[in-house]
């Protein structure tokens, strides 16, 4: 019995999950009384193994197979180690490529999925807590039926450090080059343009709380007062209202600025992971209890197309009518 | 060629409302179409135009109140729905992956779609999973997150070419055989409204209720191995200094701290 984490790394870099699960997965090994292994496919197996041997790990496997990601050399990689380790659970991160491949593992194994969780234990069985209907309430479930693959939302656990005794070895999956269905051809970076957010010290955003395309101009003409530069969160892109290099988040991009000012953004789990290492965090925002306000330095409890005309007026510009 | 779309009501909650137990009252649940299945149905449909002769199936499991959601997707274009339910899953407080996975992979086989469109994950319980366990369990190919399909690729040679939108503005490039299940991602495409003609057709389009027994199921398939223990709002972590007063007042606050971060003129 064991708990085995898998890795996530793109175009010759661990992802950051990686650490925060060797933490998770040390923690609920601890409470099942069992041994840590992680697991790393594909890539520079040798160096990623290196490193992800740290404090509280007790094995590396690595699964030599490819340079990138392919769901279907995952599946049969992860599915057949979890099976040669008789492993209690297997923790996967909640990533874009953890969607890919960690149900799968659990249909093909027939082991119960439980996603996105924000917190682990195990008592009599396996605990699992998660939100629901968006950020708005924590569930915590009882996941009968074991084993599992559980995969855990990012930056909920802090990354595991310090150099390991872990022992490193290779694992023939013995991968089924005919089972493979899917073909990786290739990366593109999209959202460049005229503008780099990433670049900006002062930051206007907004979302969903704009309600309408045309009134987007207000947030512009904020912007333009104050000498900022304009950015939004995922709906306003997926509206078609912003060029996609003007979004912020996990899909989007990941922004530092002096000051970051959210208009009518409610401050979903995926928007955050994007804008929370800004200095300032002003937010802007009629719900009270959005989460924004969580990692927000200054609140504004108001309705943006009240605050912001004002605003606007404060710098001495001119509040578009909208 | 057939399209089959996973469609899924989900409740949202306003933004005051009250936990009773392991549930939120439902006096504060408003129902709608979950978006990601919004873009994933109007995917299919406009694959439909692109082609000749694409049959587009909406599929969805949910009680009789979800006909009303279920008509919203036939009054965008798809052909005809079929409404698996019963007894036995209305006594399930929440359906596992692996049982959601199951009585969809039933209805497939039945429909026997060269494509299988659903959202990347609804806006309720977010397991964002049901789409990758159902092709696993079809034994089918399958591409998470995508935000392109080049449709021509599909009507001409069987192929799915798919961008699949990873994290930090990367998109990785991938092909996978049909049959296939794809889950759709938001911004895919521009869900159209439906028209008052689309709205009208709707009403005459099939919905096809489908039971355990009409899938060859037994009662048991929806046995979930999911128990909410506890349902709570999350403790508010926030220790923000808010800016009190009407809205010049909240500006001028606003306008202060900006001047002291030095990002704005003085």
């Amino acid at each position: 019995m064991s708990v085995l984490a898998v890795a996530d790394h793109r175009r010759g870099e661990l992802r950051g999950v990686s650490f925060e699960l060797l933490t998770a997965g040390r923690e609920l090994a601890d409470a099942m009384d069992t041994e840590l292994h992680a697991a790393v496919v594909s890539g520079d197996t040798d160096g990623f193994a290196d490193e992800l041997n740290r404090a509280g790990v007790d094995h590396v496997h690595a699964v030599e197979h490819g340079a990138e990601f392919n769901h279907d050399v995952y599946v049969q990689a992860v599915a057949a180690l979890a099976g040669d380790l008789d492993a209690a659970v297997v923790l996967t991160p909640n990533s874009v490529n953890g969607l890919d491949y960690a149900p799968a593992v659990a249909t093909r194994t027939g082991r119960t999925y439980v996603s996105d969780a924000i917190g682990l234990d195990h008592g009599d069985t396996l605990e699992v807590t998660r939100e629901m209907y968006g950020s708005k309430v924590e569930t915590t479930m009882e996941v009968s039926d074991g084993p599992y693959v559980v995969s855990i939302r990012g930056a909920e656990w802090p990354a595991a450090e310090g150099v390991g005794d872990a022992e490193i070895s290779t694992f023939d999956a013995d991968i089924d080059e005919d089972a493979i269905g899917a073909t990786v051809n290739g990366f593109e970076e999209v959202g460049g343009g005229d503008v780099d957010i990433a670049d900006a010290e002062f930051l206007v955003s907004v979302g969903r709380g704009i309600e309408e395309e045309e009134n987007i101009a207000l947030i512009e003409a904020l912007a333009e007062t104050t000498g900022a530069t304009l950015s939004s969160s995922r709906p306003i892109v997926d509206n078609g209202w912003l060029a996609k290099n003007r979004q912020v988040g996990q899909s989007g991009k990941q922004v530092t600025p002096d000051v970051y000012l959210a208009v009518g953004i409610s401050g979903a789990v995926q928007h955050v992971a994007g804008m929370k290492g800004a200095d300032t965090i002003i937010a802007v925002n009629t719900d009270p209890n959005a989460p924004i306000f969580d990692i927000a330095d200054y609140g504004i409890v108001g309705d943006l197309f009240d605050v912001v005309p004002a605003l606007i007026e404060e710098f001495g510009g001119e509040a578009p009518s909208v | 060629m057939k399209v089959l779309v996973t469609v899924k009501e989900v409740a949202a909650v306003e933004d005051d409302f009250e936990i009773s137990g392991t549930e939120i009252e439902s006096t504060y649940l408003d129902y709608d179409l979950n978006e990601w299945d919004d873009y994933a149905v109007e995917e299919a449909v406009q694959l439909a135009e692109a082609g000749d002769d694409v049959e587009v199936v909406a599929v969805t499991i949910g009680p009789e109140r979800a006909e009303e959601t279920i008509r919203m997707a036939l009054a965008k274009g798809a052909d005809r729905a079929v409404r698996v339910w019963d007894d036995a899953i209305e006594d399930t407080e929440l359906l596992d992956v692996e049982t959601k996975a199951r009585l969809l992979a039933a209805v497939v086989e039945d429909e026997d779609p060269e494509l299988v469109f659903s959202g990347v994950q609804a806006n309720d319980d977010s397991f964002g999973a049901t789409g990758i366990a159902l092709a696993e369990t079809l034994g089918v190919q399958w591409a998470a997150v995508v935000n392109d399909l080049d449709t021509a690729g599909v009507l001409d040679e069987g192929v799915a070419s798919v961008r699949r939108e990873l994290e930090g503005g990367v998109e990785e490039l991938t092909d996978v055989e049909l049959p296939a299940v794809l889950t759709i991602q938001t911004g895919i495409n521009e869900p159209r409204y439906a028209s008052l003609r689309g709205i009208r057709q709707a009403q005459s389009k099939e919905i096809a209720p489908k039971s355990l027994d009409d899938l060859g199921l037994d009662a048991d398939v929806v046995a979930s191995s999911l128990d909410i223990t506890a349902m709570y709002e999350p403790e508010t972590e926030s220790d923000a200094e808010y800016i009190e007063g009407d809205a010049g007042e909240q500006a001028s606050g606003v306008a202060d701290v900006l001047r002291d971060a030095g990002v704005v003129g003085e």
